[in-house]
């Protein structure tokens, strides 16, 4: 097993963190990882994205010509990626962000509106963990208990208590997700 | 934060360097914030150690100031270190220059970004001439490890101070933004307590570390007015620098036996090679990758004698060409030689370096 997985969107989004509880779970099931972030002046509003790569083999490079998913949740993002997913690959976006959606045909395609359900969970913070639950939906590269043993471990104790929300989330994205067809 | 020992952790390159520094004893960082480094001294700050082992953390007021602590410490036979990123460490030629001339062990970390000037906050490998060519002035050279993983961040803080205070040296980990911001699994090595001040009386006698009965005072130099007996510390200098050639080069050598090309390449960009190392061989090219882990000493020979076997040799950096002098010092003309290196903070992609090999080398 290997998958590589490019995560873009805006800053703020929780596309780094979405990524690195991805790689902190893949380390929870004994699986090489790496997380490599698109480091920049960015913050709030700017463009972010993170390269996580979870396999059961030494990885070599942690920085992709192409990705097996691209999880796009924003326009520029969709923009820059989408001539980069594998044939055959996924490529799944957040329906809020994106006006022109994407065209390719010869890869599988899958709306989340994760954002809209976040705001119906009343809680904007849980959008990258329905984002995640949507790519488990799709491909369980880990499982669910992995991501929670993954969030007790990163989280500061203080935050433990939003760990089960977060795992509401997770099925919530795991629900919504959808071919677009 | 709370590991076990022995523990599988994720985390940054520049985390693992301040994680390692506080277990390998160290007793001082001095340091001060730039990008893409500033979570060293941001872990460290996190950390505490200075309520725990006792480890100095002090962020100054410039790099230059920060290189002169450390001059300060590594005097005193104190495990010292400092980190920056490429125009920071510009900065601290002038120090690095007299640590070596007065026989200093300490350890330099530079994170690398895209220059010249102030440039970029991207990764970059750019730097190479100056870590391993001088970077200040004088004939002085500096033992310089370049690691390829979050692991050897953390590895080679504890080697680095080994080989520095075996030579009296000062040693640079000479890594880059890639390494530095990436996350990835990492065991961090085991606690070492910091040296008593017995101890280091009694490892570095030519410390100052106050009048003891018996010996007379020792002095921290790097300055000798008269030229005959500053030809000797030259000279001497030199032997030291032609037993760590003989004694302290690393390499790695992946999928070389039956190789028809080879692919040298260091630190992150060694990676990214052999990812394409991995790919080419798919479409049926016989290529190795040979990645030097000291930059100096270079692993001149390894080069040479794997270059027999070979019908080209690409050297990938992140960079203009510079290593790729080395590289064709080693093997004489013998092979052909090519270079092949994104500049300004672009980081070339595994399928970048497959098409320059066969357009630099197979046409």
């Amino acid at each position: 097993m290997k998958e590589e997985i490019i995560i873009a969107g805006f800053g703020g989004q929780g596309v780094l963190s979405m990524g690195k509880t991805l790689a902190y779970s893949g380390l929870m099931e004994n699986k090489e990882v790496s997380w490599m972030p698109a480091y920049g002046p960015e913050q709030r509003g700017g463009t972010a994205n993170v390269t996580v790569i979870v396999s059961d083999k030494r990885i070599s490079s942690p920085i992709l010509s192409q990705y097996d998913t691209a999880i796009i949740l924003n326009q520029p993002s969709l923009e820059k990626f989408e001539s980069k997913v594998k044939p055959g690959g996924v490529l799944m976006y957040d329906g809020y962000g994106i006006t022109n959606p994407p065209t390719r045909t010869d890869i599988q395609i899958y709306r989340i509106d994760a954002m809209d359900a976040a705001a119906e969970m009343g809680n904007a913070k849980a959008f990258n963990m329905i984002v995640l639950g949507g790519l488990l939906k799709l491909h369980p590269i880990v499982s669910i208990e992995s991501v929670v043993k993954a969030l007790r471990k990163t989280l500061p104790e203080r935050h433990h208590h939003l760990i089960p929300m977060n795992e509401e989330a997770i099925r919530k994205g795991m629900e919504i997700i959808r071919e677009d067809k | 934060m709370a590991t076990t020992e022995g523990e599988v952790v994720l985390m940054k390159g520049n985390e693992a360097i301040a994680h390692a520094a506080i277990r390998c004893g160290a007793d001082g960082y001095f340091g001060y914030p730039i990008t893409p480094q500033s979570e060293v001294l941001e872990t460290l700050a996190e950390e505490k150690p200075w309520e725990t082992t006792g480890m100095v953390v002090l962020q100054a007021e410039s790099e230059v100031a920060s290189i002169n602590m450390v001059y300060g410490g590594a005097g005193t036979g104190k495990r010292v270190l400092t980190s920056s990123s490429s125009p920071g460490v510009s900065l601290m030629q002038e120090g690095i220059s007299y640590i070596a001339g007065a026989e200093l062990p300490c350890l330099i970390v530079n994170v690398m970004r895209g220059g010249p000037g102030l440039g970029t906050i991207q990764p970059s490998q750019a730097d190479y001439f100056q870590s391993v060519k001088g970077g200040g002035h004088g004939d002085y050279r500096l033992i310089v490890l370049a690691p390829a993983s979050v692991q050897e961040m953390a590895d080679f803080v504890d080697l680095s101070f080994e080989l520095a205070f075996k030579y009296r040296n000062p040693a640079m980990i000479l890594s880059d933004g890639v390494i530095g911001q990436m996350m990835e699994k990492v065991v961090l090595p085991p606690y070492k307590p910091r040296r008593t001040e017995e101890q280091i009386k009694a490892e570095c006698p030519w410390a100052t570390t106050g009048r003891t009965k018996g010996r007379g005072p020792n002095i921290i130099t790097s300055l000798e007015l008269d030229p005959a007996e500053m030809e000797r510390r030259n000279i001497k200098l030199q032997e030291k620098y032609r037993l760590i050639e003989e004694n302290e080069v690393r390499y790695e050598e992946i999928d070389c036996e039956d190789a028809e090309y080879l692919i040298v390449a260091f630190g992150s960009c060694a990676r990214i090679a052999q990812k394409a190392m991995e790919d080419a061989r798919q479409q049926g090219i016989r290529v190795g990758l040979l990645r030097p882990i000291t930059l100096w000493p270079f692993p001149y020979k390894a080069i040479a004698e794997r270059a027999k076997q070979m019908k080209g040799i690409l050297s990938v950096e992140i960079n203009a060409g510079q290593m790729v002098e080395d590289i064709r010092l080693a093997v004489n003309g013998s092979v052909p030689v090519e270079h092949f290196g994104r500049l300004g903070g672009i980081v070339p992609d595994p399928d970048e370096v497959v098409v320059a090999l066969k357009e630099k080398l197979m046409k």
